[in-house]
Order: C-alpha cells, then sequence, then structure tokens
C-alpha cells in the first residue's frame, strides 16, 4: 500500500477507528556505555516487544506486572511520550509519529494528539512546580484550551473542579502551594490538571502507589466518578493486582499482564483473575495479599526463581520459561502467541489443548 | 492467654518533642514474645515508626523517649534499655536486637561492595570474620541469592528487591534474637514483598528469631504475623492474633481498615475508605482520638479515653464499644472459617471481666 492509499483508508475508518491502536510495537533502549567500552556493540534492553492493543472511548486498561517488565514504557508509547522503535500508534486512526514529523497527510495535528493524552504520575510531589500556587497551576491548562476565557471565569472553573474532587473550601486550597497539601491531595490537583485538558485518555502511571492503603480505594472512585462526568478513558498501571482488578472492574475494563515487556495475558478483570489463563498470571495473584485466613500463611510462590531475568539477555521461547513452574522444552524453544476469544487472550502453550508441549519433556533446574 | 515469656517489654513508651508540647508516641505498652512474629500496622504519620526506634533507644534528636523497655536476654537477665550507656547501646543494637529499615539504598554505603559491609560489621562487633563471613554466605542462599556474586558487587549492581535480601542476610550476621523492621519492603513491587515474606518465614524458623514487622499494608503482614498490632494516632488501639484480629476485630478503626483494603475476594460495592483524617501530632482530641472518624462516637467516646478492654484470649481493644463494633460493623469479606472458638469466647468470657461494656448502649444519643 502506499502513503496516499493508507491515509485514504484511515479517513474512512476514522468514524470507527479506535481512540487508541496499537500495533506490534515495540521499543528497545540502548543501555549508557561507559567510556572504556566504547568500541563494543552497545546492549539493548528490550522493554517493549510485539504489541499490539486497541484501546476505544470510555475504555479502561489496568497493566500488571513486576518492576521492570515494560508497563510504563508501553504506557507513555501508548500516549505519545515514547517514540516506539518498531511498529506503529495511532490515535483515532492517525499514527501518532507520523504526525509529529509530518509525514504523509496528517489529519490531527500532533499538538491535538498530544493535548488529548494526559498523564498522572506516582509521584504528585514532584510533578507539581513547588512555586506555584495551586490555582496557578490550574489556570495553565485552562489558558491553553479556552484562551478567550476572562480571570473571573476561570478562578470560579478551578473552584469547582476543587470542589468536585473533594478539596473542600475550594478557595483555601487554591491559595496554598503544593507542599502544603498531603499526598492524596496533590494527587487530586494533578488529577485536575490532567482533566482540564479534556483528554481523550489519562494514563495513570502507578498513581496510587505512593498513598495509604486506606487512601487508595477513595482516589481509584474518584477517578472512575471523574471518567463518566469527563468522558475520557484510562491506561492505570499497577503492580498490585488487586487494584489493578478494582479500578478495571468498576470501570467494566480490562487488566493486561506484562512480563519482560511482552503482553502475556489480556482479559476481562473478573474472568482474568478467577481463571488465569498465564502461569504468571498465577504468580501475580500468589503475590496479591488475602485477608482469607486459608491463604494467608506465607506460603512457596507458584515459581521457580524469585528474580526476574535481566532484560538485555531476556530468555529465548517464552521469556517466563526460567521461572514458571509449567515450564517444558517446547517452552525454551518457541515463543507462544497471544491465542483465545477476542475478549481473553493468552500467550501459553497450556492454553492449547493439542500443542506439542503436552509432549515434551518438564523443564528442571 | 496471660504473657508467658515475653523478650521485650515495652511499658508506658512516651515520645515528646518541643518540650512535651507535641506526642509521637503516647503511653504504649507492648510485650513481645520470644520467637513470635508481632506485625505492628498504622497509616503514615500513626508514630509506628517511632515505636520502633524506641525499642533500640534510637529516637531521632531532639526527641525525648520516657517509660520503660526491658530486654530478656536468653540467660535469664534483664536489661534496661534506657538505662544502657552508649557503648553498651552500640553493642546491644545488632547483637541483640537487629534492625532493618525500607529504601536498602540509602543503607549501604554506596561506594562499599556488599561484602566489605559485612566485613565491617564483623569487626566492628569484634567477631571472628571468617566464621561470620561463613555464616554471611549461609544467610544469604538462604535469602535465594548467590553469595559470590552478590558479596563481590556494588550495591547499585543489584536490583531493589536484591539490595534489600542482602540488607536482611547484613542484619542477621551477628546471630541477633530480635529484628525489627520498619516498612523492609515498601519500595518493591507486590511480588518481591511476598517473596521476602515468605524468606522471612523461612528464616525465622530456620533462626528462631523473634520479629517485630512495621507497615502500613495489613493484608501484607498478615501472611507473616502471629500477632497483630495496630496503630492510631500515636497509641495502639488493638492488639490479637493474627486469625482474630482479621475476622474478629474489635475496634471500628481496625474494621474500616480492613474494610478499605482492596483485595481479590471481597465483592467490590462493599470496599469503601475511611472518612476523615488521622490527627496530627498537636492536635489530638481529647477522650478517644477516633472519635471524630467513628460512626459509634459517644459522648463517652469523646470525654474518656478508652483503656484497653480484654475481650477475650488476650484480644485487647481500646473501644468502649466493642462489641457494637462487631456487631454492627460488618467486615465484607470472607475471612474463612476460623472455628466457633471466637464468637462464643468473646462473649462468655469477657462481660463479667469488663463492666464498662454494660453501659455500652446507654450512651446512645
Amino acid at each position: 500500500m502506499s502513503k496516499s492509499e493508507i491515509t485514504e483508508t484511515n479517513r474512512r475508518n476514522e468514524g470507527d477507528a479506535p481512540l487508541i491502536s496499537l500495533d506490534n510495537v515495540e521499543v528497545h533502549f540502548e543501555k549508557d556505555q561507559g567510556l572504556l567500552d566504547f568500541f563494543e556493540e552497545p546492549e539493548t534492553v528490550n522493554a517493549v516487544d510485539g504489541i499490539s492493543l486497541d484501546i476505544e472511548e470510555n475504555d479502561v486498561l489496568a497493566l500488571v506486572g513486576e518492576s521492570g517488565c515494560g508497563k510504563s514504557t508501553l504506557g507513555k508509547t501508548t500516549i505519545g511520550l515514547q517514540r516506539p522503535t518498531g511498529g506503529t500508534v495511532r490515535y483515532r486512526g492517525q499514527d501518532i509519529w507520523a504526525a509529529k514529523d509530518g509525514r504523509g497527510e496528517v489529519d490531527i495535528p500532533f499538538s491535538e494528539i498530544r493535548s488529548s493524552l494526559q498523564i498522572i504520575h506516582q509521584d504528585p510531589g514532584s510533578s507539581l512546580n513547588p512555586n506555584q500556587k495551586i490555582v496557578d497551576i490550574l489556570a495553565t491548562p485552562i489558558k491553553q484550551t479556552h484562551p478567550n476565557i476572562g480571570v473571573n471565569e476561570r478562578r470560579e472553573r478551578i473552584y469547582s473542579l476543587l470542589e468536585r474532587v473533594g478539596m473542600n473550601p475550594a478557595a483555601d486550597f487554591a491559595d496554598r502551594y503544593p507542599h502544603q497539601l498531603s499526598g492524596g491531595e496533590q494527587q487530586r490537583v494533578a488529577l485536575s490538571r490532567a482533566l482540564l485538558m479534556n483528554p481523550d485518555l489519562i494514563l495513570a502511571d502507578e498513581a496510587i502507589s505512593a498513598l495509604d492503603v486506606s487512601l487508595r480505594v477513595e482516589m481509584m472512585d474518584l477517578m472512575l466518578d471523574l471518567q463518566e462526568d469527563f468522558d475520557t478513558s484510562f491506561v492505570f498501571i499497577s503492580h498490585d493486582l488487586s487494584n489493578a482488578r478494582y479500578f478495571a472492574e468498576h470501570g467494566d475494563g480490562r487488566i493486561g499482564v506484562m512480563y519482560l515487556g511482552e503482553l502475556v495475558e489480556v482479559g476481562p478483570a473478573e474472568q482474568l483473575i478467577e481463571e488465569p489463563g498465564h502461569p504468571y498470571t498465577n504468580v501475580l495473584r500468589w503475590a496479591t495479599p488475602d485477608l482469607s485466613l486459608h491463604a494467608a500463611d506465607a506460603s512457596k510462590p507458584p515459581m521457580r526463581k524469585i528474580d526476574i531475568p535481566d532484560p538485555v539477555n531476556p530468555p529465548s521461547g517464552c521469556r517466563f520459561h526460567t521461572r514458571c513452574p509449567e515450564a517444558r522444552e517446547a517452552c525454551r524453544e518457541s515463543c507462544p502467541a497471544l491465542t483465545g476469544d477476542d475478549a481473553h487472550r493468552t500467550a501459553c502453550f497450556r492454553s492449547q489443548p493439542d500443542h506439542e508441549y503436552w509432549e515434551s519433556l518438564e523443564l528442571v533446574d | 492467654m496471660a504473657a508467658t515469656d515475653p523478650i521485650i517489654e515495652m511499658r508506658n513508651a512516651k515520645v515528646t518533642y518541643d518540650d512535651g508540647e507535641t506526642f509521637v508516641l503516647d503511653d504504649v505498652s507492648l510485650a513481645v514474645e520470644r520467637g513470635e512474629v508481632v506485625g505492628v500496622v498504622g497509616e503514615s504519620g500513626s508514630g509506628k515508626s517511632m515505636l520502633a526506634s524506641a525499642m533500640l533507644d534510637a529516637i531521632p534528636d531532639p526527641g525525648l523517649l520516657s517509660g520503660e523497655i526491658l530486654y530478656h536476654k536468653d540467660d535469664g537477665t534483664t536489661v534496661d534499655v534506657l538505662e544502657l550507656s552508649q557503648e553498651e547501646l552500640r553493642q546491644f543494637r545488632w547483637e541483640e536486637i537487629a534492625m532493618v529499615f525500607q529504601g536498602a539504598m540509602s543503607s549501604f554505603n554506596p561506594t562499599m561492595k556488599i561484602g566489605g559491609h559485612f566485613k565491617e560489621t564483623l569487626k566492628a562487633h569484634d567477631a571472628h570474620v571468617t566464621e561470620g563471613m561463613a555464616f554471611a554466605r549461609e544467610l544469604l542462599s538462604d535469602l535465594y541469592l548467590d553469595p559470590e556474586r552478590v558479596l563481590d558487587s556494588y550495591p547499585h549492581e543489584l536490583s531493589g528487591g536484591m539490595q534489600q535480601r542482602a540488607l536482611i542476610a547484613l542484619s542477621l550476621v551477628l546471630e541477633p534474637n530480635v529484628l525489627v523492621m520498619d516498612e523492609p519492603t515498601a519500595a518493591l513491587d507486590l511480588l518481591m514483598q511476598r517473596s521476602i515474606l515468605m524468606l522471612l518465614q523461612e528464616l525465622q524458623e530456620k533462626y528462631d528469631l523473634t520479629m517485630v514487622f512495621i507497615t502500613h499494608d495489613l493484608p501484607l503482614v498478615a501472611a507473616l504475623a502471629d500477632r497483630m498490632a495496630v496503630m492510631y494516632a500515636f497509641d495502639l488501639i488493638e492488639v490479637a492474633s493474627q486469625d482474630q484480629l482479621i475476622s474478629n476485630s474489635g475496634h471500628p478503626y481496625t474494621r474500616a481498615l480492613l474494610n478499605s483494603t482492596p483485595n481479590l475476594d471481597a465483592p467490590l460495592e462493599e470496599m469503601r475508605a475511611i472518612e476523615g483524617q488521622s490527627p496530627a501530632p498537636i492536635n489530638v482530641p481529647s477522650g478517644c482520638s477516633y472519635a471524630p472518624r467513628c460512626p459509634l462516637a459517644t459522648d463517652k467516646c469523646r470525654s474518656e479515653d478508652p483503656p484497653f478492654y480484654d475481650t477475650g484470649e488476650g484480644h485487647l481493644a481500646s473501644c468502649h464499644h466493642w462489641q457494637q463494633a462487631r456487631d454492627e460493623i460488618t467486615l465484607n469479606f470472607d475471612a474463612g472459617d476460623t472455628g466457633p472458638v471466637d464468637e462464643s469466647a468473646a462473649n462468655t468470657v469477657d462481660e463479667p471481666v469488663d463492666p464498662e461494656t454494660v453501659d455500652n448502649t446507654e450512651d446512645e444519643p
């Protein structure tokens, strides 16, 4: 297909194109090198490999996985903050990076895409300017989206949004500096700031992980309430399966499980937790604290090794085979693709009853 | 259940700043039995780290610690920790009670290899270095680490989970009887947290350790603890065995905390956050400090600080209305089958013990 044909198809599809569409996305980083290894091949870290995923309007996708599994990199790629080294990321059918570079016919300018895709970070304290009052922090996005609004109306909008996110009295909070707020309040300001851009999608990158356990539910509820009011989609990143479940299930969304840069299972929240298809999802389930007393004792994890392998040299075949309790020879040799119905897909040979996996020998350490 | 063989007895420990104006630990008494694991749970700013520091007389300046902290040695002699000289205290810490803090990166010297930290510690305490290093290797392999590789690494060359495990090995190298841990897994992902908990359980059994584990994450420590203590506003408000605290807690705050915890089994619609905020150290309300947030609070709660009521089998709860709390604040998760013991015990044993409970209903507005 030539370039003009591609834009042609995009135009036709624009009405029903997903909000965000990732196609075979990969992100590889080159590791920083010291002066002495100047002549050696640079090492690359495969942060994200071969991920295809659609995000619709008013959608919720929760990404889970351990530290270093690439979930943040995938999140940032989804909202156009990280340029993929392979594959495409489309916003309503428009290739985001083609728009940025001015390649081909650009239907939606990059600046519009950029402001429709927002982020809330893990540490709200360092994402707010310490020298600005809350009212000034929140005025910036309004000035950008509604340049013709007067000072008084701007102030009114800020106050009503602050009240909406539970910061009463708004006038008092508006005149404070970020350090005069608690962690939960700072996160509410960061969320308000993102919402003022009228985004289609907000990436919440471990946005509740720094809060006390008892405050997390409250913050998730607030985000979900606002999702209804503002019609936004959410990509919610967490290492905690129970938070991902709460968020995804309330937002009627999906959970995606990542391992060493690959998506190993994706499906509706409840189904994925009740009937995990991938042994790694089962490991995450084990890691999730549970108040039922049968499960409360610290039992052995359903995996063979505690530490995640080095992403510079990811294992061959299925990347989880070095830790997987169910691994067999076949897992070392070839890599399972995501299979299953549209809603729930798993990348494991065990979900295929007639795969040669079942005939091969078990791996032992 | 009377205290049989306590190893640490903390009596009326009080920590004040600003010439007694600010309390950060308010009259806390807690006995830790030899060989048990006590989980101390509290929100940020509840004073739980102060409790840990107080056990080692390590309150940050200019805080003042009063009260009594007794340590019962294996040989039957008793040490009054607050009477120790600087030199005795230096020996006491690490050789009798060791402490692990959160954030291993800040506990290690970044310019010294891990092996150097072990050697330095052994030398500083006049221990035999060769024997000590052999024990260090054993500890490291107990923690699923490769001893030679880890000892020969600088801290930054290890992942966060490996650093934290190396730090636990370092804290145990002088064979202390007690390990006090303050959020030892807080900066790690959930999978590593749970793995470390499982390893701690193995260490505890292998070396007969007494452990005090301090965290804001109730379900996490529930997997490890024999007994749990809940802190609120600088004081303990409930102390009970692990299964009693989870399935039959008597304090409204504990019950709210349990209900606010996202977990995989609770019905979503019943999970809710705790209303309001915990008090600052200067404004602790008179009477019960939880009264302003408590749905059961009466005039008695606002005027009279509740003592510890024995609700049966050594289950202590400092709430005037502990029975009402059990009846009226329902738990939103299935704690599992704890046997028929708790209910009957609670109702028959306590009422004669505690005349206060009879007045409960009269205080209703």
